[in-house]
């Protein structure tokens, strides 16, 4: 390999720290701006002035802002995230389970909905235009549009409460056999599929349509290759960049955006433990999630981007 | 004639009736006295089935919670606690007081000194003896200025406390004849040396030790073999909290068999559920209501015809039927319901009266709107309620302007912060209790600014009459005092709405102490063999 392209996947990755950098800054400034403190949120109605006074000098809310920033900064350099302030827990271990958790879904939501996506995708522009083409795009964006909470309760209301073949809330938990584990996952993974499947099967469609109307598809028609052969050997590798780009950015919806899939299975991800600490004012955690959000964002992008310099030939064979 | 029979021995088993109740509607229906006896026994003899994992998918958990019982809050932490952890005593579904490690709760003449007997050989789960010193301890944890407890407020007339042999001996600043009342607090859950040493350890001496413990996820408990009180709780083998916050998700939970309970229902769907074949809803009267707070201090609200003009001019039935769908009773205008004891009775029930309110407004000499602040999270239906209420105060010719505020920072900077607003209170345990925590002069959650030196009095009197019947006197003075005077607008007191699969469990009594029978309902019921 040559070393204007590894040069330019360095700057990519410069650039994707520095990003990373600044979101940090971003979420600080942030999470300060918001209303009310932590203290006032942790004890809510029972709050009385005596003990909310005594709960900000336990939690140390009572330093300057740079100074928290500092020193939270200095902690998350080395792997020390602090403790929840609502709870008292070490926020890397509970995070730890719940991002495996989150993982874990979008992993299986991935293995089902990725190679399905762009299956449908080329199935779609073999049969372009067709009866087959249209079934397909119609039946995503019809799952694409109904909003994904919708999805999930008729979901429950069939295979959980009529039929009761998947159990309706998800919940998982340490040393649960795999299998149980994947039987309750299954209406979630579900959920999400139907959710992002639309977006990548239409872009892979519509990329390799693209490159189907080039000069040397033709070519090949000419000399006699089968439809399904041209488009996997000619139309498929020239249409990578986009689709790789569309899949990651919903791999990436499939692991920070499911709070509301969450919600309805009760499924312990990230999603519903940032959103109880954001109505606790649990800064500490609400700032690491952030990041962590932040960093799965901008590392899959940089995927994407590294992905697209690397499928582009004229990049790889410079002359 | 016998599948009434039938409903009334199944009405008996769960405690809906009583076993005179019982007796007298079996007579009606022609049974002969000694068979409707013999099947009274077997109704009420009904023995609870050992075994098996009882499983709720509870609504108010997060996975900010955790075990010290000293910062429980929500539904999922008050219902885990009446598991594992064990209290001096506790409220009976009528309002009388059992007594569980403390074995006696006796007081001096002037109801200043009260002596808490502990009951000898309960053991804790980790295998350690419950000794006065750890009941010392735990009262003091909970009482110290700098705890954060919930049961802080509670606690703070204690003067002075010591632990002398198998008895601690409470000294109050001011004399307290529910002190026994003020025990059964869901905070003061008895741990090992008070809990100081690790208040999160989740050890007490209830039916169930702590097995699992995910904030936000799920809570389980396994029977604890030595439990002191036997039968008496625990029949399950297993109990299991699953944390739903969804209210589809958790209906879904109990239609599907994931769990046997679930608490929250909405009372909008209360009648899809009635319908659901072996689920039976368990609406129970509690001790709740949603008040609308004026400050009796801040004009205009400090003008007596006005505040009375108020309250004339809201119509409690359509509220009572178009938010809660009819699960609640009217409210009077104070924080009192008969569930609570010596419930002063023979007051008029204020009702919507249009032309008297539009007089009194016009007497007030008030003019323009008047602002009202609501917002999702006063209660569930509070936007709506308010407009109900501006549409009521219309007929009356007030202008009400409403403002709906973000529920975010609604109990910091609206609640007892702003003159006129909407709110909850989930009651107490006495009517002293209830007064000195809302409407006594030097309250902190005064949120009416009811500032009456008369009131202030006659509650000392009633916190230091042991006579039931002067107590009750007194209690039916303050009532009217706050109904006619004061500035809290009740217009209903709401109800508990859980829902239990009554084809696979039993043993469910209803409670207006709290929710899933006051958060026994998995230690007391049990799985049908």
């Amino acid at each position: 390999m040559s070393s204007p392209i590894l040069k330019l996947i360095a700057q990519r990755i410069a650039l994707g720290l520095l990003l990373l950098f600044a979101v940090s800054v971003l979420i600080f400034v942030g999470t300060q701006i918001l209303p009310g403190d932590v203290a006032q949120s942790i004890l809510g109605q029972s709050a009385t002035a005596e003990s909310l006074a005594n709960l900000r000098e336990a939690l140390g809310l009572n330093d300057p802002a740079y100074i928290r920033y500092l020193k939270w900064l200095g902690g998350i350099l080395t792997g020390n995230l602090g403790t929840a302030l609502s709870s008292g827990q070490d926020i890397a271990s509970a995070i730890g389970g719940r991002l495996w958790n989150t993982l874990f879904l979008a992993f299986w939501a991935a293995v089902v909905s990725v190679p399905l996506a762009i299956g449908l995708g080329l199935l779609a522009v073999r049969y372009r235009n067709g009866f087959i083409d249209k079934l397909i795009s119609g039946l995503a964006l019809a799952s694409t549009s109904l909003p994904e909470f919708f999805i999930g309760y008729l979901l429950v209301y069939f295979f959980a409460v009529q039929w009761q073949i998947f159990p309706g809330i998800s919940t998982v938990y340490d040393g649960m056999p795999f299998l149980e584990r994947m039987k309750a996952i299954a209406l979630p993974a579900t959920a999400l599929t139907l959710v992002v499947l639309a977006h990548m099967m239409r872009m892979t469609r519509a990329a390799i349509l693209n490159v189907m109307q080039s000069a040397y598809i033709e070519t090949a028609e000419l000399k006699g290759l089968s439809p399904f052969e041209i488009i996997r050997k000619h139309a498929f590798p020239n249409a990578i960049a986009p689709v790789v780009n569309v899949v990651t950015l919903n791999l990436a919806y499939l692991i920070v955006g499911v709070v509301v899939v969450e919600v309805i299975f009760v499924y312990p991800g990230m999603g519903q433990y940032l959103v109880d600490h954001v109505a606790k004012r649990d800064v500490p955690v609400v700032q690491a999630v952030g990041l962590i959000f932040a960093a799965v964002y901008i590392t899959l992008n940089m995927i994407a981007d590294i992905a697209a310099i690397l499928a582009n030939p004229r990049l790889r064979h410079p002359k | 004639m016998t599948t009434e029979l039938d409903h009334l021995a199944r009405l008996a088993v769960r405690g809906g009736i009583s076993r005179r109740d019982f007796l007298g509607r079996a007579a009606a229906l022609g049974v002969t006295a000694a068979m409707a006896g013999t099947l009274a026994d077997r109704a009420f003899a009904q023995t609870p089935v050992k075994g098996g994992i009882l499983k709720a998918g509870l609504q108010g958990g997060e996975s900010t919670n955790n075990l010290d019982p000293a910062t429980n809050l929500s539904q999922v932490t008050f219902n885990f606690c009446k598991q594992w952890g064990e209290f001096l005593n506790r409220l009976n579904p009528d309002g009388s007081l059992e007594n569980m490690i403390a074995e006696e709760i006796g007081s001096s003449d002037d109801a200043k000194t009260w002596t808490i007997k502990v009951r000898d050989g309960i053991e804790f789960h980790n295998g350690k003896t419950v000794k006065a010193e750890d009941v010392l301890a735990t009262l003091e944890r909970h009482a110290d200025e700098k705890s954060k407890s919930g049961a802080l407020g509670v606690l703070k007339n204690i003067k002075a406390m010591k632990a002398e042999g198998r008895e601690v001996i409470v000294s109050l600043a001011e004399p307290d004849a529910d002190f026994p009342y003020l025990m059964a607090d869901y905070h003061l859950v008895i741990q090992p040396n008070g809990g100081k040493d690790d208040p999160n350890a989740g050890i007490s001496a209830g039916p169930y030790k702590v097995k699992v413990n995910e904030p936000g996820v799920r809570h389980g408990g396994e029977r604890f073999a030595n439990y002191w009180g036997g039968d008496k709780l625990g029949h399950a083998d297993q109990v299991e909290i699953v944390v739903i916050n969804d209210a589809t998700a958790r209906l879904a939970a109990l239609q599907g068999g994931q769990v046997h309970f679930i608490n929250r229902v909405e009372p909008k769907v209360v009648n899809l559920v009635k319908r659901v074949p072996g689920v039976s809803v368990e609406a129970t009267s509690g001790r709740g209501f949603y008040p609308f707070n004026m400050f009796c201090d801040t004009a205009p609200f400090d003008n007596a015809d006005l505040r009375m003009a108020l309250k004339l001019a809201m119509d409690r039935d359509e509220l009572l039927s178009k938010i809660l769908f009819g699960y609640g009773s009217l409210g009077n205008d104070f924080p009192i319901n008969a569930a609570y004891p010596l419930f002063p009775e023979g007051l008029e029930q204020r009702k919507f009266d249009p032309e008297k309110a539009a007089e009194l407004y016009k007497k007030s000499g008030h003019s323009g709107s008047i602002l009202l602040r609501t917002s999702d999270v006063a209660f569930p239906g509070a936007v709506d309620a308010a407009q109900l209420y501006q549409q009521s105060c219309a007929k009356a010719g007030i202008k009400i302007e409403i403002k709906r505020e973000p529920g975010d920072g609604y109990w910091s900077e609206v609640w007892n912060k702003k003159p006129f607003s909407l709110s909850y209170w989930g009651g107490r345990a006495t009517q002293a209790q209830m007064y000195a925590t809302a409407l006594v002069s030097t309250a902190e959650w005064n949120d009416t600014r009811f500032k009456r030196p008369e009131f202030d009095q006659l509650l000392m009197k009633a916190r230091g009459e042991l006579d039931q019947d002067k107590r009750k006197v007194l209690f039916h003075d303050m009532a009217t005092l706050v109904r006619d005077e004061g500035g809290v607008i009740v217009p209903f007191f709401n109800q508990f709405i859980d829902a239990a699969a009554t084809s696979k469990i039993d043993g469910w009594v209803a409670n207006p102490q709290g929710e899933m029978m006051d958060g026994y309902a998995l230690g007391a019921c049990w799985l049908k063999a």
